[in-house]
């Protein structure tokens, strides 16, 4: 089957059933996307499908065929961190770190479609990713910030063209 | 800045010559070391980013469960469906004959017990995740079934099933801890109250499972990678399963998703991944699934306590008199009572250990005293309110710890303290009030000796720190580099640090707060070993007095007369470069912290939600290493705080004896909705000399200043944790059944 993850097409073989998150991490490499509870309960495995939060632990493979799959490791962009990513190292937003990328991403889908969200609705996106670490503050603190800069906009509307 | 020297001093070793042993004087190294001013350092103690943030937000950071190796298999573990049974007969042939298993192996056989469920039955090895899953059920296990209880107050009854299997009780009686005349002191008292605490049991939820990837090489050696608080002591725990010598085993930890002391070591999963690996002859990657995660890989153990606590008309506290239990399933519990924030003269205490069908219990963040903590302080804040005293002033007279008598101060004006408290619990119009409550920290902590760092410079001027020690997300790797720049007086980006093997040189497990203390001597030695050696080597190069040498910043060293650059200077070391040691030392670690925090919430007295608005954590630190992680790191302990408060209990189904809430969904870690406003200020001690750890402090005082807060905002006194909506109706009297 052929998928597309951060831009670029992969051939893999595998059970149509197989969930994106060991394709991604046994078959392609991309070790950013985490198992955390594999029951779609605590948002480490959070990958984009066209541009919205999906978690990758519960998504079978067969339902991405024609999808833009886009992971952590896909956010750079010549050299250049997203600018969500930027703020989580501006806030210092992490502790053990294995939470973050399903942050990030999260993160990154609120901006996608709303690149000035409210209070509640950083909150309310945060809802589903666990943080055991308790950085919260921090990770809240950054979407704010992201949100401030205005760059996450711009990255969402580069991303759409 | 001239080269402190290392100094020595005799020292009396016994020795052995041709077979006799002898004594002898030698001369060891005796190095003055201390931290310093702040003004003399430049990186220590300021804002500093963790070095690996990068790592972390690209995915980069590579965590044990990202580990893929070429030709890696999966393991998996088969688990007893049932709280207690006898296994009549287990066969493994046919889980052999699936396609793609490669090996199963056996972890009780026919004839023995099972005490709880997801207690280890086997284990498999096979191509695919999907396919270990997949063949764990083709495993043929027979069980009797026997009788089980997982509730520890039934577990106590005489005629309870017997958890163990064996002629051993239930309940393990614990000692007596008596002093002073509880009796006199309750007869003389002028107000004395009495109330029944219970604390939950918790687990840990690390996000990442416990688990590692095992992979013997062909030098005969083997390499684990391990998502572990303790390179060594895994280390040493493959040694004893792999009958190898601890040289030959090399533990990997770059980056770890969470242990908060349920990771030392490694377990039946670690044995069964290092049995698989040897009998297929290949790498295995065994991580624990999420239910495998809570049901059996640790807890934190429940206590529930009758309290009788009086106080004089003087206001001070005269005696607690208790008795109670705990259960932390199969394991051990007790927990820190009374809590020992307080000077009790007249005490009766006694706690007993009651044993349940459920997982065993393990440390898990200030073990014993967040639970001792919650019921001491809610028994201390009832007693202030009936001898008609301000709760806060009740602690000032009583705690006679100099440095929380100062955080008291400085934490009540912080929030509001004078403003905020309420005369008259739940008094207000309208549905929600809100209130205010203080609670305190205790704890031992301090470094552990023998951490031993390497600190190398080479000649192309790159400088190398090694320690085996592991980074929980604290920022280890962050302050170590800091230490040896301002010790070297050299860029932040001059030192590169490598932990996380064990490999490199000795250091304890990350439990207890322990881990700076023991790391950061260590590291601030080797450091000052390596200028030593750095100029000795230098003036040996150059034909100088290394006596006349100065270090100047950026690395510099002038003769006086001459000065040449880092970049020169190293050059001029040997091919090989410096390597220099350190060893711990106490003088530069300390211990005994205290803390102390404020809440304030909200309370709706309708539907009983409970909202914590702030908490003003104010913690006693030693020498700071690195502000921006540290108050991370307690922002972290508050939030796990008023998860032990508000939401997270592990709940057994007594009938079944399964956990209901195997999962992150129905075990509530708090999330962005219940995040207070956090105030946290660092205590700095003028006199600290040491650096201490902060891991458990901060997570001690947040569940009982947040109880205190709910009965000063609605006058709900709630006993039990957590503090649900149904216990704060019942504690206002609106609902029944349900206990406060």
């Amino acid at each position: 089957m052929e998928i597309t993850v951060n831009g670029e097409k992969h051939q893999v073989t595998a059970d149509p059933e197989q969930s994106l998150l060991t394709v991604l991490r046994d078959h392609l490499g991309l070790t950013g996307a985490k198992y955390g509870c594999g029951e779609a309960q605590c948002g480490a495995c959070t990958v984009l499908l066209d541009g919205k939060a999906a978690r990758s632990c519960v998504t079978p493979l067969s339902s991405v065929k024609a999808r833009a799959v886009t992971t952590v490791e896909g956010l750079e962009k010549d050299g250049k961190l997203h600018p969500v990513q930027e703020a989580f190292l501006a806030e210092d937003a992490m502790q053990c770190g294995y939470c973050i990328t399903g942050m990030i991403m999260t993160g990154v889908s609120l901006m996608n479609r709303n690149p000035k969200p409210t209070e509640s609705e950083i909150r309310r996106t945060f809802e589903g990713n666990v943080c055991r670490c308790g950085s919260h503050p921090r990770i809240l603190a950054a979407l704010r910030r992201a949100a401030a800069s205005g760059e996450a906009g711009e990255a969402a509307k580069e991303g759409a063209e | 800045m001239p080269v402190q020297r290392p100094k020595t001093k005799k020292v009396k070793s016994t020795i052995t010559v041709n077979g006799q042993e002898k004594e002898v004087e030698i001369e060891v190294l005796d190095i003055d070391a201390s931290w310093g001013k702040p003004e003399d350092r430049k990186y220590v103690g300021t804002r500093l980013p963790r070095i690996d943030g990068y790592d972390k937000v690209t995915g980069r950071a590579r965590y044990t469960f990202d580990i893929n190796l070429p030709g890696m298999l999966s393991g998996a573990i088969l688990r007893s469906p049932h709280a207690k049974a006898r296994i009549t007969a287990i066969d493994v042939e046919p889980a052999k004959r699936v396609p793609g298993v490669r090996s199963v192996l056996k972890l009780k056989d026919a004839g023995q017990l099972v005490l709880y469920a997801g207690d280890e039955i086997a284990a498999l090895a096979a191509d695919t995740p999907e396919i270990a899953e997949d063949a764990l059920r083709a495993i043929k296990v027979t069980y009797e079934p026997l009788p089980f209880v997982v509730r520890e107050d039934l577990a106590r009854d005489s005629e309870a099933p017997r958890v163990l299997g064996n002629d051993r009780p239930n309940v393990e009686p614990g000692r007596l801890v008596e002093r002073g005349d509880v009796a006199a002191a309750f007869a003389a008292a002028k107000a004395t109250v009495e109330g029944e605490y219970y604390a939950q049991v918790r687990v840990h939820a690390c996000l990442e499972t416990h688990g590692h990837v095992v992979a013997y090489q062909d030098d005969g050696t083997v390499k684990v990678w391990a998502s572990t608080q303790a390179v060594h002591g895994t280390a040493d725990g493959f040694a004893e399963i792999t009958g190898l010598p601890k040289d030959k085993v090399d533990v990997v930890c770059e980056h770890m998703g969470g242990g908060f002391g349920s990771k030392f070591g490694p377990g039946v999963e670690g044995r069964a991944a290092a049995l698989l690996a040897k009998e297929t002859g290949k790498p295995v990657k065994l991580l624990l699934d999420r239910r495998g995660e809570v049901e059996s890989a640790g807890n934190s153990p429940s206590a529930r306590m009758k309290v009788k606590i009086a106080g004089n008309a003087d206001g001070t506290l005269a005696a607690v008199e208790a008795e109670g239990y705990g259960t932390g399933g199969i394991g051990g519990a007790g927990v820190t009572f009374p809590y020992p924030v307080y000077q009790v003269p007249n005490v009766k205490v006694k706690q007993d250990t009651v044993r349940t069908n459920l997982g065993p219990s393990n440390a898990m963040r200030a073990p014993g005293h967040p639970q001792g903590s919650f019921l001491m302080e809610s028994a201390v804040d009832e007693l202030a309110y009936a001898l008609g005293v301000d709760p806060l002033e009740f602690r000032l007279k009583n705690d006679p710890f100099p440095i929380r008598q100062a955080e008291y101060k400085l934490g009540a004006e912080r929030l509001g303290w004078a403003q905020k408290f309420n005369k008259t619990p739940g008094k207000g119009a309208g549905p929600v009030l809100t209130g205010v409550g203080v609670a305190a920290a205790t704890w031992g902590g301090g470094g552990g000796g023998g951490s031993l760092c390497d600190v190398k410079i080479a000649q192309d001027g790159s400088v190398v720190v090694e320690l085996g020690t592991q980074d929980l997300g604290t920022g280890t790797r962050t302050y170590m580099r800091a230490i040896v720049a301002d010790e070297l007086m050299l860029p932040l980006d001059k030192v590169r640090v490598k932990i996380g093997r064990s490999q490199y040189g000795f250091s304890g497990g990350s439990g207890g707060s322990t881990t700076t203390p023991s790391v950061a001597p260590a590291v601030k030695m080797a450091a000052m070993q390596a200028k030593f050696d750095f100029v000795t080597a230098l003036a040996k190069s150059t034909g100088e007095d290394a006596e006349k040498l100065e270090w100047k910043p950026g690395g510099a060293i002038s003769n006086g007369a001459k000065t040449l650059t880092w970049e020169d200077a190293c050059k001029r070391l040997p091919s090989g470069g410096t390597s220099s040691r350190g060893e711990w030392v106490p003088s530069l670690a300390q211990g005994n912290i205290g803390g102390v925090q404020f809440a304030e919430v909200a309370v709706d007295r309708e539907t009983g939600r409970v909202w914590v608005k702030r908490v003003v954590a104010v913690h006693d630190c030693g020498i700071i290493m690195n502000r921006l992680t540290l108050e991370s790191q307690i922002n972290g302990g508050v939030i796990q705080g008023l998860g032990f408060a508000l939401t997270e209990d592990r709940i057994a189904d007594r009938h079944t004896g399964r956990v209901l809430n195997a999962n992150l969904e129905e075990y509530k870690v708090p999330g962005p909705w219940e995040m207070p406003e956090i105030d946290v200020i660092l205590y700095e001690d003028p006199a600290a000399k040491g650096v201490s750890g902060m891991a458990e402090s901060p997570v001690i005082p947040t569940a009982g200043a947040i109880a205190n807060a709910v009965y000063n905002a609605s006058g709900a006194r709630v006993r039990s944790l957590p503090i649900t909506p149904a216990r704060v109706l019942a504690a206002l009297g609106r609902v029944k059944g349900a206990q406060a």
